[in-house]
């Protein structure tokens, strides 16, 4: 048996018939082939998969592609602007963030939303923020100083640094 | 052009950020099957009957196999590829076929079109299992009664294996005014890199050809390990990839039974096959670490001079004998027992013992942290015994830094260091007086406040071919590197070494830019991928930089002579009358810069062939492969302060200070990186992860519901440090920096809580220092506090 599924993601519609165990998850990954989302666990441990559901980070390994039936995502592939990196990525790329770069994805998302519900999120914020993300490669200090480090990044100077970074 | 020694962002960051990395579990194929393994459910068992009708009758399925049937179509026993004196190698079969040795055993393969369905089928295959005796405990192997785990291997024990001055230990003890006895379990750990391992693999009818995809940190040797051993397929028809792989720690570098059944399959279906571990896969078949059972003695003198050291270890080696298992606890473990001191007396003796439990080989550190665990925990005692300070006692035994290279009693020679500036610069760093004096303060008001300090070595950087040889090794641990330099001057450099996380393609990019004066941007780092790369033996030991820099190191030196041959002949010079300009890109005659040729239009000279000296090959391409001459040894001082809430036994680690010696430094930025990584993996083993069983062989910690993984909001900032004696015996003057942080942070932690309850006398627990231990710990001694505690083990 399968169902439809009409989902948004990173600004385009995607209409699929899938089977309503599927793991949205799994649906990013296997059925429109975004892949950036990673899985590290089985049990929601490991926040690698998380996306923004409807503005909201959520793991998408503990949802069913049923139902994010008409939901609006986000994943790690549509957080940057028209080529330019999102200041939370370009934080990670300039303070040493990620070191095998699997949780990586997880962890930029998670920040985003750290960030948009904390404007001032000081060091120790930032490491409770991260509760539901873990890393095994940088004893999380840079990832931590990055997601800091993005919210010191005026908007005007964002652009330009992203698109110096980029070159 | 002086980018070696600065921190340059790193070059492969941008596809990571942005979701795009190259993951082995990425990879799709039209017409791939998806692969489920059935796995035991038991941690010993007999298989009397293995039933896959109703799996393969499920639509979806294209076939299920068993081991017998990868037996009969050829595959062989996964090999062990350290093999010490007298070691019983048990059988190793991809699938069991006879028994199951422990759970997560592979029994059976489902192939299906899609996973969801290949894990279904997994749920139909029905086998019969006869449950047997099962043996946990690497001590308790060899207990009169005690089940086998292989008929063939008496008493669970597959080797046992010594070094040191055995007579010069007794006459320490003799003599000695001070003894210090401990008994320690260094816990088994579950390396839990967050990508779980995956396997892909196409296979070509037509041609005969093999490509597999695998998450591992040395894909050369996979590569010969199937050719050889498993698959036999002729090795210039294999190729083997590990594309971006998502960390190691030591836990991808084996060959695994998923490594042989997925391309066997995909072979005998005739279509791409696809494996990926779920993460509580992982957590029973992933190679696990350390899960050692120690008696440790240490004869002291009076004013604290070491003079002896006695050590009986069992190490579980679990159900069989992982690809490099019996190097860990042997020649990466009692040949460091001297660690940074002047003791002659050292004995060291191991039992790698047989249990019904996930085989057990290197994660991170490797028998090193394993060591220094033992020998700090002991120096730490034996101060606390002695009414020494924790800092002088272990100066007092120093090697001094004018008598490098030392000669140490068990093996090693050690390349070089400065252990007094080491503590130095880290008692500096963290004000240890004050850190004291503040303890003494706050055990007035009743708190649990503990300093602990550790002053680590390492030996890493392996190895001298023939000297690993003499201890087992199987292969050479040389590595391979090449600089081909495009006719337009730009740059590829294929390495032997694998980046899972290290950074390679920055490193080694930096390295190779300024050995030939070009930019950064003109070279481009090409590793794991047997179809581009020569052979070369992979991500280890903190052995890339040491050892694949130095061989690129020697291809660009090649590079360079073959290009002032050019430029000599085309300026009319002698050639040692020419200059290499490595700042600006450029070749000159002596005194006459301003008629310099630049690299692109020597490299462009090299391929038209059309003005080169007379007898030289055109072309610009250099391969060297360099075997070292040494280990390096890095070495550490690391000052952790701690409290404990009386109320609940939490540890709050609170600072955490580390200075390190890893010799000189390519991009101080990865190098920082690394130790950090490292800390918190080690503090994560002092406080907090553990590999449980259950008496039936169950392992309770499968998933990371239950497995303690370090989160950020454990850790304070680390205050880093370090001091540079550079490597004599390379010629980047590095040595390994991957795994020092781990070496180092689990008994600076474990020491500082011991320090802690010292005023309880509670002496020693064992890791994990969980909250739970500590509190009953404390509700033992009661308000007793004279009353003498020695020692809980366990739970």
């Amino acid at each position: 048996m399968t169902m439809p599924v009409s989902i948004t993601v990173n600004g385009s519609e995607t209409s699929q018939e899938v089977e309503p165990r599927l793991l949205l998850v799994h649906y990013l990954r296997d059925v429109i082939g975004l892949t950036g989302t990673n899985v590290g666990c089985d049990t929601s441990q490991c926040g690698s998969c998380t996306v923004l559901i409807d503005g909201l980070a959520v793991k998408s390994c503990t949802v069913l592609a049923v139902q994010a039936d008409g939901s609006d995502i986000v994943t790690i592939e549509g957080i940057a602007n028209n080529g330019e990196l999102h200041p939370i990525q370009q934080a990670f790329w300039d303070n040493h963030g990620l070191q095998c770069g699997f949780c990586t994805p997880g962890m930029i998302i998670t920040a985003t939303e750290i960030l948009r519900k904390n404007k001032k999120a000081t060091e120790q914020d930032v490491r409770h923020g991260l509760e539901g993300n873990i890393c095994r490669c940088t004893g999380y200090e840079n990832i931590v100083k990055s997601i800091v480090a993005a919210q010191s990044v005026a908007p005007a100077k964002k652009a330009r640094k992203a698109k110096k970074g980029a070159a | 052009m002086g980018y070696v020694g600065s921190s340059v962002k790193r070059v492969e960051d941008p596809r990571f950020i942005q979701g795009k990395g190259s993951y082995v579990g990425n990879i799709t194929m039209p017409g791939m099957v998806h692969l489920a393994i059935k796995r035991s459910p038991y941690g010993h068992a007999k298989i009397k009957k293995i039933n896959i009708k109703k799996a393969k009758a499920l639509a979806g399925v294209v076939a299920v196999f068993t081991g017998q049937d990868l037996l009969d179509g050829g595959c062989g026993p996964l090999p062990c590829g350290w093999n010490v004196p007298n070691i019983k190698t048990p059988i190793h079969y991809a699938l069991t076929v006879d028994k199951a040795r422990h759970v997560g055993d592979g029994v059976a393969v489902v192939v299906a079109e899609d996973p969801y369905i290949a894990a279904d089928a997994v749920e139909l295959i029905d086998v019969s299992y006869e449950p047997l005796d099962v043996v946990i405990d690497a001590r308790q192997t060899t207990d009169v009664g005690a089940v086998l785990v292989h008929d063939d291997i008496p008493e669970n024990t597959s080797y046992e294996w010594a070094l040191g001055d055995k007579p010069a230990c007794d006459k320490a003890f003799e003599e000695a005014d001070h003894i210090v006895e401990l008994d320690l379990t260094n816990q088994r750990l579950i390396p839990n890199a967050m990508e779980p391992r995956a396997c892909v693999a196409q296979w070509t009818d037509t041609t005969e050809e093999m490509i597999v995809w695998t998450t591992s940190q040395n894909p050369q040797p996979i590569r010969l390990l199937l050719s050889a051993f498993t698959l036999f397929i002729p090795e210039h028809r294999l190729r083997v990839i590990s594309p971006d792989v998502g960390g190691g720690f030591g836990s991808k570098i084996f060959h695994y039974p998923e490594e042989v059944i997925t391309p066997w399959v995909s072979r005998a279906v005739n279509r791409p096959a696809k494996w990926v571990a779920t993460r509580s896969e992982s957590s029973i078949t992933d190679s696990q670490g350390r899960d050692h059972v120690t008696v440790a003695r240490m004869a002291l003198k009076k004013d604290g001079e070491i003079t002896g050291l006695h050590v009986s270890t069992w190490a579980n080696m679990g159900a069989y004998i992982s690809t490099f298992a019996p190097l860990i606890p042997t020649a990466l473990y009692i040949t460091l027992f001297a660690g940074l001191y002047k003791m002659k007396g050292i004995w060291g003796e191991m039992w790698g013992t047989l249990t019904n439990t996930v085989p057990v080989d290197a994660y991170r550190g490797a028998g090193r942290p394993e060591a220094s665990y033992l020998l700090e925990r002991l120096v730490d005692v034996a101060a606390h015994e002695l009414g020494i300070d924790a800092v002088e006692i272990r100066a007092k035994n120093f090697i001094g830094k004018d008598e490098f290279p030392y000669q140490t009693p068990v093996v090693f020679q050690y390349d070089s260091g400065d252990y007094h500036a080491l503590f130095k610069k880290a008692t500096g760093l963290a004000n240890y007086a004050k850190m004291r004096a503040d303890q003494v303060d706050a055990r007035e008001s009743g708190r649990l406040v503990g300093v602990g300090v550790c002053g680590c070595i390492e030996a890493s950087g392996p190895a001298p071919s023939a000297v690993a040889g003499s201890l087992g090794a199987a292969v050479g641990l040389w590595e391979s590197g090449v600089v081909r330099v495009h006719p337009t001057g730009k740059v590829t450099v294929l390495t032997g070494s694998h980046s899972h996380g290290q950074g390679h393609e920055t490193t080694f990019a930096q390295v190779v830019a300024d050995e030939l004066g070009v930019p950064m941007t003109d070279v481009e780092v090409v590793h794991g991928d047997t179809g581009r790369i020569p052979f070369g033996m992979g991500t280890y030991g903190s052995r890339s930089a040491a050892v694949g820099g130095s061989a690129l190191v020697r291809s660009a030196e090649k590079i360079r002579a073959k290009i002032i041959k050019i430029a000599a002949h085309q300026l009319e010079a002698a050639e040692e009358d020419m200059v290499y300009d490595r700042a600006e890109g450029k070749v000159y005659v002596k005194g006459s810069p301003d008629k310099s040729k630049p690299f692109a239009e020597l490299a462009l000279a090299a391929y038209t062939a059309h003005n080169i000296p007379e007898g030289l090959e055109p072309g610009l391409e250099e391969i060297s492969f360099y075997d070292p001459a040494n280990f390096t040894f890095p070495n550490s001082a690391h000052i952790a302060r701690i409290e404990i809430d009386p109320e609940t036994g939490e540890v709050e680690l609170q600072r955490y200070v580390a200075v390190d010696d890893v010799g000189n430094v390519i991009n101080p930025m990865i190098v920082e990186g690394q130790i950090q990584g490292g800390i918190a993996q080690g503090v994560g083993q002092a406080l907090w992860e553990q590999g449980v069983y259950d008496e039936s062989g169950q392992l309770l910690t499968a998933s990371l519901m239950e497995y303690a993984m370090p989160r950020a909001a454990a850790f304070p900032k680390f205050e880093i440090g370090r001091i540079e004696t550079p490597s004599p015996h390379n010629p980047l003057g590095v040595k390994g920096a991957g795994e020092m942080g781990t070496i180092a942070s689990t008994v600076a932690v474990a020491n500082a809580v011991m320090d802690a309850l010292a005023p309880l006398n509670i002496r020693h627990l064992d890791m994990p220092l969980t909250p739970n231990k500590i509190w009953s710990a404390m509700q033992k001694v009661g308000n007793a506090k004279t009353a003498k505690v020695e020692y809980f083990g366990g739970e």
